[in-house]
């Protein structure tokens, strides 16, 4: 089963936003992984913010789909998420590689109307 | 406004837009050009490419950046010609910019020898992502290709073809492989190491044809011999493209090239020229650094400011090919034969090491090093330094133990000006200022302060070096605080937590803290946790790390491991039947561990619930086996069988097992029991051991295996069992309180102050009045204790956290496997 399209709602000429799942599907100042268009996409609450966040799934260290099941954090004001396998850590605001010896991730744009989380893909 | 144009938007002409934008955020208005479709992007990692199939995450910046400082980026645009009178340029298009500066960046293109047959299909350059495209695509239907260059790149384009699948195949005209760098014998070690992975490698050949119809086939040398190879690619130096300076007469170095002068200026004093495709003292540089102190000295100059100017740049270099680490750096060839040469060799290990020192033995000119490059900083700051060599040179390339002593005091022998970090160019001197006069006392801060230690990374082990000479000679006592989350020792918080009767990390930080954690803290501040109040570790999962989490120990792929507890290594037969046909219902790896128990390796995450289900209702409870906690207390067979036997080992590490199941601690804690001095549960090896003695039990602790074996020391001889477990209590509650995060209890009680006298002092005679305390706090952590694989399969809130995703039920599609001795395995990375 893959996610019901969200009746594109489309804010710029190239983001569509999907439908992701809902606020309680995801852990509080955790992620859980969704799946839309065929992309693995690691969602983030992190509530301790009141902010949300989407990436790759995919770690760029080893390419392990893993990231969603991360721990979250901040470096300085920096959000970021540490992959489990190894620790290295990514900015969840620019995709940046915060150890700077992999490369760095996709960001997503992410909005929540109603209880409802969606991403946007260009 | 100054109109800049830029022509060439490669790494160094981005560099050049960057400080540029950094350094005068106003006054000038630049354009750029670049011919290729993309932005910048990073070449140097070009073969990553590879794996994300996309260029985005290579890009030096994104094209919103450009935007951003307001910096015209035109791509696909060639420019064709430059009129120095008029001050302009025209592109391909026929469009014409002009300008008040000029700054050219145009790199270079791959050297193609002019060989028959050369623009056949199936040859290719390594240059660009349109190469890579085009390689990739070619290779679909390509067996066997080759590789022309044995140099730097060549080998890293043959390690392109060999992760495309190909048969690939080194030629290289001179008679070793990296002939610039290394010698022949350097050179053998890194043919073998590479021939072992699967290389082939064809030296002291020379090219005569590419053969084929349209496309190649074969190729031959030179010796009539040849070699089968449906792809080749072209890896033999570089060549500047300078042709934009040959209709506008501006000077080109004697070997091609722009020349430029001390400040980057060609003999246009508007042109600026930089990265590749300058020529300074008849020398082009083929390394990315040289091109960024290049546009660091062009916008100096530019803006007006200061400037140390480019006065040429060291071709030392260290890289890891294929896995294997190869540096070469200052006179590594010594071609000249003016210096001595000491050289280890370890034909088991691949390990080649050369240094080439003055004849004098007081100065080191130059070295090799293959196959472990991990002193490579500290010689190579040895040489730029010219730094006096240890009365035995030789300990330089020999004896890695001793190297460390020998590095740590070179750490204080640097100058004040030696540069530790040279992609960002920090002095020893700025880092020590740092820690002494910003008061900088934590690795990570240091990095973002000073930008050490953030380019490659290479200089890291120096860096925090530095920080910890330079933290000891200030005479401080380097307090281990959590993280720059929390200013508090592991210790510290424990008491905190106690004292406040804090039960959640939020209220932790809220009232201790400051941001929003980190995996330092997270975890650490769980494990404190669970050792105050043993509750429910799912009731906070995110702060757990990952094993936690989930309750299972994550594996190659993102799959989980399930271990049972086997209490003393007992199980009855029926409950082995169950293991077995737990492991093949859902095709798990079965194997035996080393603490006496079975892992079942290989299950998915939204399987785990169903699978402890399965175990618990036969008996089972969760092993621990994933958390920094009590993992097992194995036994020997003892006096119920063993002839030698003294008393029951099985009976009493159960009794331990159970007791202390589930304890949560610094790290994890491991435990053995024997019958006998014959000792054979390995108790000696544990964080703590018990071994039957005619009177009772001996206990004994802080043993370990791992990294750092440790043999445990004697606690307390000749004690009964109460007597025994209160120490145990005593012990534990004692470690788990005052251990700093992650240490075991070999580490702890080797830095723990009066140590082993000490530690006696408080567990067996109770100087510090707490015994009864921290066998009182042990008891509520045993009372505490709940099965945390049941508390999920009987919750369907938790249970409903294992999936892979939140919005389908699907399995992660990208899960792959292979088979090993019948048994599956996953994909290797
Ligand atoms: C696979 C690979 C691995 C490498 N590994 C390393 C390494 O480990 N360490 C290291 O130091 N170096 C390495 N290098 C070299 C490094 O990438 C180069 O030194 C660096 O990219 C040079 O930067 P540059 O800006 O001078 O040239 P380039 O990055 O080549 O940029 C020049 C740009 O200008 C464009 N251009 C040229 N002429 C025109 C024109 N007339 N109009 C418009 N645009 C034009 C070109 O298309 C190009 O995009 C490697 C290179 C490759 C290919
Ligand atoms: S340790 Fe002693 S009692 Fe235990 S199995 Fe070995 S010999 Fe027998
Ligand atoms: S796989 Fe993510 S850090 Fe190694």
């Amino acid at each position: 089963m893959t996610p019901k399209e969200h009746t594109s709602q489309t804010l710029t000429d190239t983001v569509n936003w999907h439908l992701a799942a809902r606020v309680e599907d995801f852990p509080e100042n955790g992620g859980a992984c969704v799946y839309v268009e065929g992309k693995q996409i690691a969602v983030f609450n992190f509530s301790a913010r009141n902010e949300w966040y989407a990436c790759q799934n995919m770690c760029p260290h080893k390419q392990q789909m893993i990231l969603s099941r991360g721990m979250i954090g901040s470096q300085a004001e920096e959000p970021k998420v540490a992959c489990p396998f190894h620790k290295k850590t990514f900015s969840l605001s620019t995709g940046k590689s915060l150890n700077g010896d992999t490369c760095d991730i996709d960001t997503y744009p992410i909005r929540v109307e109603e209880g409802v989380v969606y991403i946007g893909l260009s | 406004m100054i109109d800049v144009l830029v022509i060439g938007n490669g790494m160094v002409g981005y560099k050049f837009c960057e400080k540029l934008v950094n350094k005068a955020p106003e006054g000038f208005k630049i354009t750029v050009f670049g011919e290729e479709p993309s932005p910048a992007y990073d070449r140097v990692h070009l073969s990553e490419y590879f794996a994300h199939k996309s260029v985005e995450p290579l890009l030096m910046a994104p094209r919103q950046w450009y935007e951003e400082n307001a910096i015209e980026l035109i791509t696909s645009e060639m420019v064709v010609s430059i009129n120095r009178e008029a001050k302009s340029i025209t592109t391909h298009k026929g469009r014409t910019f002009n300008y008040d500066k000029l700054v050219l960046a145009t790199g270079s293109t791959p050297f193609v020898p002019p060989i028959e047959g050369s623009n056949k299909s199936g040859v290719f350059v390594y240059r660009t992502v349109e190469d890579l495209d085009a390689m990739e695509t070619y290779s679909k239907n390509a067996k066997t290709s080759a590789v022309l260059g044995g140099g730097l790149l060549g080998l890293e384009a043959a390690k392109a073809a060999v992760d495309m699948g190909l048969e690939a195949h080194v030629i290289e005209f001179a008679p070793r492989l990296m002939p610039r760098q290394l010698d022949e014998a350097g050179s053998d070690m890194l043919q073998a190491t590479l021939e072992s992975m699967g290389l082939h490698i064809h030296l002291s050949k020379s090219t005569a044809s590419i053969d084929g119809d349209e496309a190649m086939t074969s190729m031959t040398f030179t010796d009539g011999a040849a070699l089968e190879a449906e792809m080749l690619i072209i890896s033999c130096g570089i060549r500047p493209r300078d042709e934009l300076a040959n209709e506008s007469g501006l000077e080109k170095g004697e070997r091609g090239g722009i020349k430029i002068d001390e400040l980057t200026l060609t003999s246009d004093c508007d042109i600026y020229a930089i990265g590749e495709v300058a020529s300074y003292k008849g020398m082009t540089y083929g390394l990315v650094a040289p091109g960024y102190d290049m546009a660091t000295v062009a916008v100096e100059h530019l803006t007006g400011a200061d400037t140390k100017g480019f006065t040429g740049a060291d071709m030392s270099t260290k890289l890891k090919l294929i896995g294997v680490d190869v540096a070469s750096f200052g006179d590594a060839l010594d071609e000249g034969k003016q210096y001595k040469s000491i050289v280890f060799e370890d034909k088991n290990a691949g390990i080649y090491k050369r240094v080439n020192i003055s004849k004098d033995g007081k100065k080191l000119m130059g070295g090799i090093l293959v196959g472990d490059a991990s002193n490579y900083n500290m010689l190579f700051q040895m040489m730029l330094n010219d730094m006096t060599l240890p009365p035995h040179p030789e300990d330089l390339v020999m004896d890695t133990s001793r190297q460390g002593a020998a590095a740590g005091n070179t750490v204080d022998m640097l100058p004040e000006g030696a540069q530790i970090c040279s992609c960002e160019n920090v002095t020893k001197g700025a880092l020590v200022q740092a820690i002494e006069g910003d008061g900088v006392e934590q690795f990570a801060a240091l990095k973002t302060c000073t930008k050490a230690g953030t380019g490659c990374g290479a200089c890291s082990p120096m860096v925090n070096d530095i920080l910890t000479a330079t933290l000891k000679k200030m005479g401080k006592k380097v307090r281990k605080v959590l993280c720059e989350h929390f200013a508090y020792t592991r210790q510290e918080l424990f008491d905190l937590v106690k004292l406040n009767n804090i039960h959640s990390f939020d209220q932790l930080i809220n009232d201790y803290g400051k941001g929003h954690g980190c995996e330092t803290c997270k975890p650490a501040v769980a494990s404190i946790l669970a050792s105050a109040w043993n509750g429910l570790i799912l009731k906070q999962d995110t702060i757990q790390d990952t094993n936690d989490r989930f309750l299972a120990n994550i594996q190659k792929g993102g799959t989980y491991s399930v271990i049972p507890r086997i209490a003393g290594g007992e199980i009855t037969p029926e409950k082995l039947i169950v293991i077995g046909e737990v492991a093949k219902k859902y095709d798990l790896y079965a194997k035996i561990t080393g603490g006496q128990r079975i892992d079942l390796l290989g299950a998915r995450i939204d399987q785990l619930p169903e699978i402890w289900e399965e175990l618990i209702n036969a008996g089972f409870e969760s092993g621990h086996a994933y958390g920094k906690a009590l993992r097992t207390v194995k036994s020997c067979v003892g006096s119920s069988w063993c002839r030698y036997g003294l008393h029951d080992s099985v009976s009493f590490a159960i009794r331990i097992e159970e007791r202390y199941k589930g304890l949560r601690a610094p790290h994890k804690i491991k435990s053995a029991v024997s019958g006998c001095r014959r000792e054979c549960a390995e108790a000696l090896s544990k964080d703590f051991g018990i071994i039957a003695t005619e009177k009772g039990w001996n206990l004994y602790v802080g043993g370990n295996g791992g990294a750092n074996p440790q043999h445990a020391v004697l606690l307390a001889g000749d004690i009964d069992e109460e007597t025994c477990i209160a120490y145990i209590d005593r012990f534990l509650m004692f470690y788990i309180k005052t251990a700093e995060p992650l240490n075991r209890t070999a580490t702890w009680m080797n830095k723990l102050e009066g140590g082993l006298d000490y530690l006696k002092q408080v567990v067996v005679e109770d100087s510090l009045g707490m015994g009864k305390q921290l066998e009182a706090e042990m008891q509520l952590l045993v009372e505490a204790y709940a099965c945390e694989w049941k508390e999920v399969v009987n919750n369907p809130a938790l249970r409903a956290r294992f999936k892979h995703f939140v919005n389908s039920p699907e399995a992660d599609p990208s899960l792959k496997f292979d088979k090993q001795r019948a048994q599956k395995v996953p994909v290797g990375w």
